[in-house]
């Protein structure tokens, strides 16, 4: 397509001026930190390269704290996921009444903005060691979380916290998804003489999956992310890669500070194998919606 | 046809709720403990007495006051223009704007100080890096999915083509048309914008701990180390801020909408909904 000629060429490439106060910020405060992070892995405090702060990546402790992350961004993302389609089908199923599918709606725009730390305190309050589950399980069902490993500060209070952000999450981007399923399409599928089992099994699973992978990898990348929910639980405790690059900053650990570099473009390049997985299946997903 | 509820989903949704609701129950019921005196508000008064409270709680809200303002003059004129005039640059603009989600904020805060204190003349260093301003900058990068995608829902439902066209053609100056014909017309994405960007930056822990900035949220995890019953009340507080926050942008919202009838706030906070669940992680 021949693009415009002579002055009004000209005066589209001056249109360009108009978006430059947009690039220009995202240049600065977005882009070229994101490549200080790339080449500052590489550097030595003396100005010169070195490979040291990546290979510093592959001891163990720093690999446990990647399969740490990559593992409870993976388990919440398919149990908050799991849940929060499940309760985005119920709520929006033609037969459920009106009121549930609005409390549903708001209650899950209403959960993702229960976030970060006051997010922590829910869980603190709830299966702390003096919390009010851990109390009532201890007092009335004779069940001692703590004798149990069942710690706020380890592995089930992260798991926990973060499955509650992940389910509204899911509730949100999966709504619509849900919504186009059309109800001809199961009406079209019994008159032909399938059941329940046949119209999922090659009607309602193909549609959904797309969509419903990719909300799963949005919800890895959410959790992946995640730091303010997991400091505040553990005070920095828990072997994650935010806690631990939080921990190279803070100077609370003897290392270089090129090492947070290296720590952080590791999460990056995890998040863009998440999003390379996650680009063709929103794009399929996108078929089926209109 | 009729079909019945199943009881599948009535389990599965009493499930949800009670997941939801457990924890805050529980974060209420903690709030109002006095260890053996029952129950009683020492916990509350003690927070609402407490100066720091109200030094850092006024510090986030002119943090978020601040980072929406800059975000919304940068970006109202950026999608409106794009839209308008130059088409070419949206997918550039849309695939900036999602590289904060590529970015989390513990990476970006790494990037931002390394960046700049290795480039920076030292009165800058001074003047902007080591200042709360340097923060707003950063929670304006934050904001950015979430504003450009409400922004740009805003935009594509109303015609701007047609409206700038009518606006010029009966003389009206191009800072008029934006202020007085599109402005009014995206009323309802630039509030679910702002209070995306402010519920954002009130909430936000990560880059202000690290910058050593004592924040609303920085503070209540120094008061949670330390005594648990204050933390929780503080908690309760937060939560409420948070929703008397959500109140006050829904009463502007309405205002307008005696007037003219158009969808609801709600409408527009749908469409940034996939966006806005991603905050959590953030937050």
């Amino acid at each position: 397509m021949p693009g415009p000629v002579g002055p009004a060429r000209r005066r589209y490439r001056l249109a360009w001026l108009g978006a430059l106060p947009f690039f220009l910020y995202a240049a600065l405060f977005l882009v070229f930190p994101a490549g200080d992070v790339l080449i500052g892995a590489f550097r030595t405090e003396e100005g010169g390269w070195t490979t040291a702060n990546i290979r510093q990546l592959f001891h163990a402790e720093y690999v446990h704290a990647f399969e740490n992350s990559i593992r409870i961004s993976i388990l919440t993302a398919l149990v908050g996921g799991l849940l929060g389609a499940m309760m985005a089908y119920a709520a929006l199923h033609p037969a459920a009444p009106r009121w549930i599918r609005t409390i549903v709606t708001a209650f899950a725009a209403v959960a993702s903005q229960f976030g970060g730390v006051p997010l922590a305190f829910f869980f603190i309050s709830s299966i702390g060691t003096v919390g009010v589950v851990t109390n009532f399980l201890k007092d009335y069902m004779g069940i001692d979380l703590y004798a149990h490993n069942i710690t706020v500060f380890g592995f089930w209070g992260v798991f926990l916290a973060y499955v509650y952000f992940q389910i509204p999450l899911m509730l949100l981007v999966i709504s619509p998804a849900i919504d186009g399923l059309k109800t001809e399409w199961r009406e079209a599928s019994e008159s032909l003489g399938g059941d329940s089992r046949t119209y999922w099994r090659n009607v309602g699973i193909p549609v959904l999956a797309p969509s419903f992978l990719g909300a799963i990898v949005l919800l890895f990348g959410n959790a992946f992310a995640a730091q303010a929910t997991a400091y505040a639980l553990t005070s920095g405790g828990y072997n994650i890669v935010p806690l631990e690059i939080t921990n190279v900053l803070n100077g609370n650990v003897v290392s270089d500070p090129h090492f947070g570099q290296a720590l952080a473009l590791g999460m990056i390049v995890v998040i863009a194998v998440a999003v390379l997985i996650y680009l063709p299946l929103q794009r399929r997903a996108a078929r089926w919606m209109k | 046809m009729k079909r019945r509820m199943p009881i599948s989903g009535v389990v599965v949704l009493l499930i949800g709720a009670l997941y939801f609701i457990v924890p805050i129950a529980c974060t209420i019921k903690f709030s109002v403990e006095q260890g053996h005196q029952g129950f009683g508000f020492d916990a509350y008064r003690q927070i609402l007495n407490d100066p720091t409270f109200r030094d850092t709680l006024w510090f986030s809200v002119q943090l978020a006051l601040e980072t929406t303002i800059v975000t919304m003059v940068l970006m109202v004129p950026t999608v409106y223009w794009v839209h308008l005039r130059l088409p070419k640059a949206r997918p550039w603009v849309e695939s900036v704007t999602i590289l904060p989600f590529v970015i989390p904020p513990i990476v970006l805060v790494v990037g931002l100080f390394d960046f700049f204190k290795s480039f920076s003349p030292d009165w800058v260093l001074e003047n902007f890096v080591f200042t709360p301003k340097f923060l707003v900058t950063a929670y304006v990068v934050l904001a950015l999915p979430f504003v450009y995608r409400a922004l740009d829902a805003g935009v594509r439902a109303v015609d701007i083509q047609t409206l700038t066209e009518a606006a010029q053609s009966l003389g009206a100056s191009r800072s008029r048309t934006l202020f007085r014909v599109i402005l009014p017309n995206l009323r309802e994405a630039v509030l679910a914008a702002c209070l995306l960007t402010f519920v954002i930056v009130l909430g936000e822990f990560t880059i202000a701990s690290i910058a050593l900035y004592q924040t609303f949220p920085v503070y209540i995890t120094t008061i949670g180390s330390a005594e648990a019953f204050p933390a929780a009340a503080l908690t309760v507080i937060a939560v409420g801020l948070t929703f008397l926050a959500a109140a006050v942008f829904l009463v502007i919202g309405r205002m307008g909408m005696r007037q003219r009838r158009r969808p609801p706030i709600g409408a527009a906070m749908t469409s940034v909904a996939p966006a806005a669940g991603a905050t959590l992680g953030e937050a």
